[in-house]
């Protein structure tokens, strides 16, 4: 949800030209151990102003650990953070330009909702004029003028999560972290709130950087995304770089679904690659250089959507591209058809068709023998 | 709508007395945690630790007319430092039968006594455990509301219930019985000790009771096990460290009670808090009772520690 | 579970032993006759001598205060104790600290009692402070052991506490000690006052410490109370022990309907 634009390209994607533009937040080479135990490990990530980067992956990957110690709740093992080329590593949390919402929203259940929203300012002792004007402000931005008197319990999950937002932007902090702000919202709120969290986003300028586990949150909401796994970053890009173009099977089998078929590398050319797999039952020829040898197992990754079905064989340039099997399951989820086909080797495809044509009355359907085509660009090689 | 921001490098902050004071010492080495740690520790030093050290101190002098009654550890003569420790209290513990008689009293009493408590609290504990949510808070208001009510006044309560013209023989005399003797016996005594210290027996088995999933006991019935049998082979075993809390609870105290014997036993009834009683305020004979003092201790450290690993057992679960 | 008749039969009989004395208390604190035991007529004389009798009204303000005094001085220890205990993960002599902190919760009150006294005289003897015995050894020794209860009502509180919610008052700028006076204090509040209230009771109902650490003309409450009962029964004690109990019971009920008040509301932080 980037905004489209030729001439801001640049200016909106900082991280494309790195030698002109530095880093709002440093995270170096930093690890966190409790105990025996691995959490972070060795992570280095650069973060530009004004992006809405997402921390994405499981319980278990790190991502909580580490927003927590740029929030300044928990102290690297090894390592360090820099905000704004300030060294914040051993900064206590009361003392940085860091503020943070909260998964559990955190309200202060014995304030009001002016007086969690003015707690921030009163630490700060503004002037007690500038406190009220500034909550004012606030209430409006996330729209609940006439809630400022209610406590935490009398709010539904949505207006809380609102006020949360508010008590976060208070202080107008350079950086914002986010904790899976929209998992505890129903499916219709949370795409509401999603809209929003990216308009208030792009008006204040404020460096957000979530934390969440939703896959479809993180390409909604994105700029950049950082999958985590482990402890470790897996990789970092912009939702299409992801998507389209995984470096692992690890981050191809993350984000969305992705058939996945091992090969073995038989030509090995600057212009072409082909690859051998007997799960296919073909050859995969793929249309650009690749850097492996010839011989090497790796893997092949192909989206659903990237596939054609047809009940004809197709004749593909290069002997290759194409493989056949029966349709075994039918999901029809309304845009789209997906297609569970086996082949002869055994291996069950996934392919997804568009429904573009109303109530086809020949429409492929189950039991049917059809092929499979893909173009030489469509899949991703994969190496680790 | 705010502008898009400016970020710089937040003012200076007024420095508040509380950094300032922090920062400094800091500086001396002391933290934050240390000054909320050193009222306690400081407290409980003076008058907890010290006295404890005190008394053992005391149990090695020997009784002397005077203020204070008990003869000086250290006595200063001619540029020499004198320490006299004298030993006859603790002889006198071990070799006069009145205070091996008195511990082994104490014990036999305290014991039955926990044993009574328990086999009736454990009914009342569980019936609160099962009964609707409702009910449960007012039940256990109910219970701890005698704990409030002044515990002297309680025992007062009983002796009224148990004389020779008291109620409870009145109720019987209803019925021809002859009257019975109940005051100034042991059986007083037992009854005292559970009556006061039965919510100190239901609240810990409450709470373990309360945790326990039901499920587990549907599970029981489901592969057919009748309520009994359910009961001692789930129930129990997995009430076990409530009911080791509560009985320490019971137990520990009720070997050094002053009270209870004293108002409801007889001058047969023998424990071991009344003879430090009577060996401080009648025989005036300080260092005896301070020997006794210790000898108590370390006979109740024993279950202090089995207390503790039950309460860790508790709270791991 | 199955409801059989041995579960609420056994809870009725336990609730009855529990209750049965305090209702004859109660009864006979009305009756005519000296007796306590046999009714010979509805009167409130002995309401009348207990207000009249000069010791009892000097021992009950001496108690009052004193309770007062002591309940609130361990507050303030316990629940420092109990935020050591609780917040703090590993320090030097946290095994000693936290039985030094629980043991007055299971050591007989006469081994707290004489340690105390002994204590008191030998610091006499060194250093002439405290001149004799009085409240103010009954204060110190009070809130020695009520330390103990008010911690672990604190304690058991602050563990159920919602970390989160002082984090996100650091992450607002509030200091560590900021953030508990602002954020976990007002929200354990009720803890505290529960705490407050048991070593008010405890301090108010002991015999054997306040016997030991007393001097002449300091005579509590229990200690004029336990002279006067060893002699046998006195139904003006029965009158003072009607109006504890029905101190006690409006108190309990008071605190219930606030709480069952509170509980549709309830956000359990």
């Amino acid at each position: 949800m980037a905004k489209k634009s030729t001439q801001l390209a640049i200016d909106t994607r900082p991280w494309r030209d790195t030698s002109n533009n530095k880093p709002f937040v440093r995270i170096k080479n930093v690890t966190k151990k409790f105990g025996d135990v691995l959490a972070v490990h060795d992570v280095s990530l650069d973060i530009y102003k004004s992006e809405l980067f997402c921390l994405l992956g499981g319980s278990g990957s790190g991502k909580s650990t580490l927003l927590r110690m740029l929030a300044g709740f928990e102290q690297p093992t090894s390592g360090t953070i820099e905000i704004d080329g300030q060294d914040m590593t051993e900064v206590p949390p009361y003392n940085r330009p860091v503020n943070m919402m909260f998964q559990s929203y955190a309200l202060f259940p014995h304030m009001s909702v002016e007086q969690n929203i003015a707690y921030g300012l009163k630490r700060d002792n503004l002037p007690k004029g500038e406190i009220t004007d500034r909550v004012a402000e606030l209430l409006s931005l996330v729209k609940l003028q006439d809630y400022g008197r209610r406590k935490p319990h009398q709010l539904s999950g949505g207006q809380r999560q609102r006020v949360a937002l508010a008590r976060a932007l208070a202080k107008r902090p350079k950086l914002l972290l986010l904790d899976e702000p929209l998992g505890a919202l129903d499916k219709k709120l949370r795409e509401e709130t999603q809209f929003e969290l990216v308009k208030i986003q792009e008006s204040l300028g404020v460096t957000f950087i979530v934390v969440t586990h939703d896959q479809e949150e993180a390409m909604t909401l994105a700029t950049r995304i950082g999958v985590m796994n482990l402890g470790e970053i897996a990789m970092v890009g912009e939702p299409t770089d992801i998507y389209e173009f995984p470096n692992s099977r690890f981050v191809a089998g993350f984000i969305g679904s992705a058939n996945m078929v091992e090969g073995v590398v038989t030509e090995d050319e600057p212009g072409h690659v082909r690859i051998r797999s007997n799960e296919l039952g073909c050859d995969i020829y793929v249309g650009h250089g690749v850097d492996c040898a010839p011989e090497q197992l790796l893997w092949w990754a192909i989206r659903p959507e990237k596939m054609s079905l047809s009940r004809e064989k197709p004749v593909p340039p290069h002997d290759a591209n194409v493989t056949s099997g029966i349709v075994e399951e039918i999901a029809y989820l309304g845009d789209i058809s997906l297609y569970q086909v086996a082949l002869e080797s055994g291996k069950r495809i996934r392919v997804s068709q568009t429904n573009s044509v109303r109530g086809n009355p020949d429409a492929i359907t189950w039991d049917e023998k059809v092929y499979i085509t893909w173009s030489d660009s469509s899949g991703s090689v994969l190496t680790v | 709508m705010t502008a898009t921001h400016t970020p710089t490098i937040p003012p200076p902050r007024r420095l508040k007395p509380w950094n300032a004071v922090e920062r400094g010492l800091a500086k001396v080495g002391i933290s934050g945690r240390m000054l909320v740690l050193a009222a306690p520790v400081l407290w409980l030093l003076v008058f907890f630790l010290i006295p404890l050290a005190v008394v053992f101190g005391i149990s090695l002098a020997t009784k002397q007319f005077g203020r204070p009654p008990y003869s000086p550890l250290l006595t200063t003569e001619e540029g020499t430092v004198q320490l006299t420790l004298h030993l006859n209290n603790y002889i006198r513990l071990f070799t006069d039968n009145l205070y091996i008689a008195a511990y082994l009293s104490s014990i036999r009493i305290a014991f039955i006594s926990t044993v009574i408590t328990l086999f009736v609290g454990y009914p009342m504990a569980y019936a609160i455990a099962r009964a609707p949510d409702r009910w449960r808070n007012i039940l256990l208001m109910l219970v701890i509301l005698p704990f409030f009510t002044s515990f002297l006044l309680r025992v007062y309560a009983l002796t009224g219930f148990m004389r020779g013209n008291g109620v409870i023989n009145q109720f019987l005399g209803l019925f021809g019985i002859e009257p019975l003797v109940m005051m100034q016996t042991d059986f007083a005594v037992y009854v005292g000790i559970v009556y006061t210290y039965l919510p100190f027996m239901i609240l810990p088995l409450y709470t373990t009771l309360v945790k326990l999933d039901v499920s587990l006991f549907e599970a029981s019935a489901d592969l057919g096990a009748r309520p009994l049998r359910t009961f001692l082979s789930v129930t129990l075993p997995l009430s076990l460290p409530g009911i080791i809390a509560g009985s320490m609870l019971v137990f520990i105290p009720a070997i050094g009670e002053y009270v209870i014997p004293s108002l409801l036993g007889g001058p047969e009834t023998l424990m071991i808090g009344r003879v430090l009683w009577d060996e401080f305020f009648t025989a005036a004979n300080w260092p005896r009772a301070a020997a006794v003092a210790v000898a108590m201790l370390l006979a109740v450290v024993v279950p202090i520690m089995l207390l503790q690993r039950a309460q860790s057992a508790v709270v791991e679960r | 579970m199955r409801r059989g008749w041995f579960l609420p039969i056994a809870a009725t009989l336990g609730f009855s032993f529990l209750y049965a004395p305090i209702v004859s208390l109660v009864i006979f604190s009305f009756n005519e006759s000296r007796l306590v035991t046999v009714w010979s007529g509805f009167s409130t004389k002995w309401y009348g001598e207990l207000f009249r009798d000069p010791q009892m009204l000097k021992a009950a303000w001496l108690s009052l205060q004193i309770a007062a005094i002591a309940a609130t001085i361990a507050l303030v220890l316990g629940t420092l104790a109990a935020v050591a205990l609780v917040r703090f993960r590993r320090f030097k002599g946290r095994t000693l600290f936290s039985g030094m902190v629980s043991a007055p919760l299971v050591m007989p009150d006469v081994i707290t009692g004489l340690s105390l006294l002994l204590l008191f005289v030998a610091m006499e003897g060194f250093l002439g402070w405290p001149q004799g015995r009085g409240m103010l050894t009954i204060v110190i020794a009070h809130s020695t052991f009520c330390t103990a209860y008010v911690c672990v009502v604190v304690q058991s509180r602050l563990s159920d506490f919602d970390r989160s919610l002082e984090e996100a008052a650091m992450d607002l700028g509030a200091s560590p000690v900021r953030t508990f006076f602002d954020i976990t204090l007002p929200i354990i509040a009720p803890a505290l006052v529960s705490g407050w209230l048991l070593g008010f009771t405890l301090s108010l109902d002991d015999l054997v410490i306040a016997s030991f650490v007393s001097g002449p003309g300091s005579s509590t409450l229990p200690m004029v109370i336990f002279s006067k009962v060893r002699l046998g029964v006195s139904p003006d004690v029965n009158a003072l022990a009607t109006i504890i109990i029905g101190l006690v019971a409006t108190g309990v009920l008071i605190a219930t309907i606030i709480q069952l008040r509170s509980k549709p509301k309830k956000a359990k932080a």
